[in-house]
């Protein structure tokens, strides 16, 4: 068992010293780590692109969440965006969409394919069905997409944190966010260099985000972060092909994503306590879901 | 290193809404039903911290069932694991605790039938991974960073040894063990965390061994 990687330098360098692309070098170290065979990670990460599609598929024709805050809007959305108005663009509105296709199902007990999380589960594969359209990239290149954001993930994970009880938002959908860039690059043809600039361009535009899910759910104001997450992935995606480099290097911006999530006060770290969930109308909303108390007393068997 | 494949980042494939409340939750309630070994007939669970708070909202209660009926974080069944239960003849209690333990996100766990009664104690830890940290009171310090393998033994002499041996001939590395009882000569418990991952011949091999009585996994 050898680990590749530990930090976004080492992959970048070992992608540009075998001349590799970065899902390449993410399968290699798969394989090394579990000591499972090429066909059978290929066909895990099939399996799991199958879910993303029919989480999509499904969110796309409308469900509603159990608490009934969040839905709908999946296909306001898609609506809009086929009735020619657009103003940021059909690629954008299209991942737009389709991010929050996949939450609402996620917030509907739907099946969905956690993203590094199940609260950040849009943003991967809304970007990547939406460039899709664009790029027409083969089944075997929407599999690499997932495993460079994996890639990417897979440091932030062990650097840094991609839970939003230890880190805030940033940690989920700014991983996300992040990783989908990075992705997005190597699906346009960028070299590794870029996709983690891509990666720093998006984080740095996260840092900071806390998490404060009103009520507790993952819902208000998750799905709209996924949606926002997609839209930035792509622009950062678009900045780092253009050739523009962040001046934090990737693995600085990672620390410093660390560093900010444990200076987050808990009732900024999904408690629920702080933030959005803290406002008159999150309380209220609270009180409505939960009858006034989310902490009741012995309840029997229901 | 806490996570350690790809698919820890791009997975788990599981049932909404949240990563650590409900696949997490589901997760330890599956690791608790292996563990019994059979379909238990009663189930008492303690809620403390963020699951005792949001736990409804979350389907936590519903995945927890999900987990004691075998469900794996992506099945179906889970939406509907209360009416799956009443039919399998489980009952169940959930009691939100006031008390705060060390992590926000702990369940316990207490399993029973007319043979015996187990207690297990589990911490969602995020993005879908859990821990064990108490059994039948024994305390465990699984770190959750490598595939664990829980066995169940009788207190006999030569145990851990052939153990061990069945573990070097699949050419498993042992990252961490444990071994404890409560009383000599009865029942004793090994936590084995191992640098692969654990695979069906492995657990084959192992429950063949004599004096065995369980054997869960616990997946990276």
């Amino acid at each position: 068992m050898k680990v590749l990687f530990r930090s976004v330098k080492e992959l970048v360098a070992l992608a540009e010293s075998q001349n590799k692309p970065i899902s390449e070098i993410m399968i290699d170290q798969e394989m090394s780590i579990t000591r499972r065979s090429r066909e059978d990670i290929i066909a895990q990460m099939d399996n799991n692109l199958t879910v993303m599609e029919e989480a999509v598929e499904r969110g796309l024709k409308g469900v509603e969440s159990v608490s009934g805050l969040t839905g709908g809007d999946a296909v306001l959305i898609k609506n809009y965006m086929e009735s020619g108005k657009s103003l940021s663009g059909d690629v954008i509105l299209d991942a737009v969409s389709k991010a929050v296709a996949t939450n609402e199902v996620n917030a509907a007990m739907g099946t969905i394919c956690a993203t590094p999380t199940a609260g950040a589960a849009g943003i991967v594969p809304g970007t990547l069905f939406a460039v899709k359209n664009k790029l027409n990239p083969t089944r075997e290149q929407m599999i690499n997409y997932l495993f460079t954001s994996g890639a990417f993930g897979f440091v932030v994970a062990n650097n840094a944190s991609i839970s939003g009880a230890a880190g805030g938002c940033q940690a989920e959908t700014g991983s996300a966010g992040s990783m989908a860039a990075a992705a997005i690059v190597e699906m346009a043809g960028g070299t590794p260099q870029q996709s983690a600039e891509g990666f720093s361009i998006v984080m740095k535009n996260m840092l900071g985000l806390v998490c404060d899910p009103v009520a507790g759910l993952v819902e208000v104001p998750c799905v709209k972060r996924n949606a926002m997450g997609a839209a930035k992935a792509l622009v950062g995606a678009d900045m780092a092909l253009a050739g523009v480099v962040s001046r934090i290097p990737t693995d600085e911006v990672i620390e410093a994503m660390h560093k900010i999530g444990q200076a987050m006060p808990s009732s900024l770290r999904e408690t629920a306590k702080g933030g959005l969930a803290a406002t008159p109308t999150g309380k209220a909303l609270e009180a409505k879901i939960f009858g006034g108390a989310r902490v009741t007393s012995a309840s029997p068997t229901e | 290193m806490k996570f350690r494949s790809v698919f820890d980042v791009i997975g788990p494939v599981m049932i909404g809404p949240s990563s650590s409340h409900t696949a997490g939750a589901a997760r330890i309630g599956r690791v608790a039903r292996t563990l019994f070994g059979r379909q238990p007939e009663w189930a008492r669970i303690h809620l403390y911290g963020s699951f005792a708070e949001t736990y409804k909202g979350h389907s936590s209660d519903v995945a927890i069932i999900g987990g004691l009926l075998d469900y794996d974080t992506f099945d179906e069944r889970i939406k509907t694991a209360f009416s799956e239960a009443e039919k399998v003849g489980l009952t169940y209690e959930f009691i939100p605790e006031e008390e705060e333990m060390d992590h926000p996100n702990t369940a316990k766990i207490v399993i029973g039938d007319s043979k015996s009664v187990m207690e297990l104690t589990g911490i969602s830890i995020g993005g879908g991974k859990m821990e064990v940290v108490n059994l039948n009171g024994f305390p465990l310090r699984l770190s959750g960073n490598y595939p664990a393998l829980l066995v169940v033994h009788e207190d006999r002499a030569g145990l851990i040894a052939s153990v061990s041996n069945a573990l070097a001939r699949q050419d498993v590395n042992i990252a961490h063990m444990e071994v404890g009882r409560k009383e000599k000569g009865k029942m004793a418990l090994m936590v084995i965390e191992v640098d692969q991952i654990i695979d069906d011949s492995i657990i084959q091999e192992l429950k063949v061994l004599p004096h065995i009585i369980q054997i869960a996994t616990i997946a990276d």
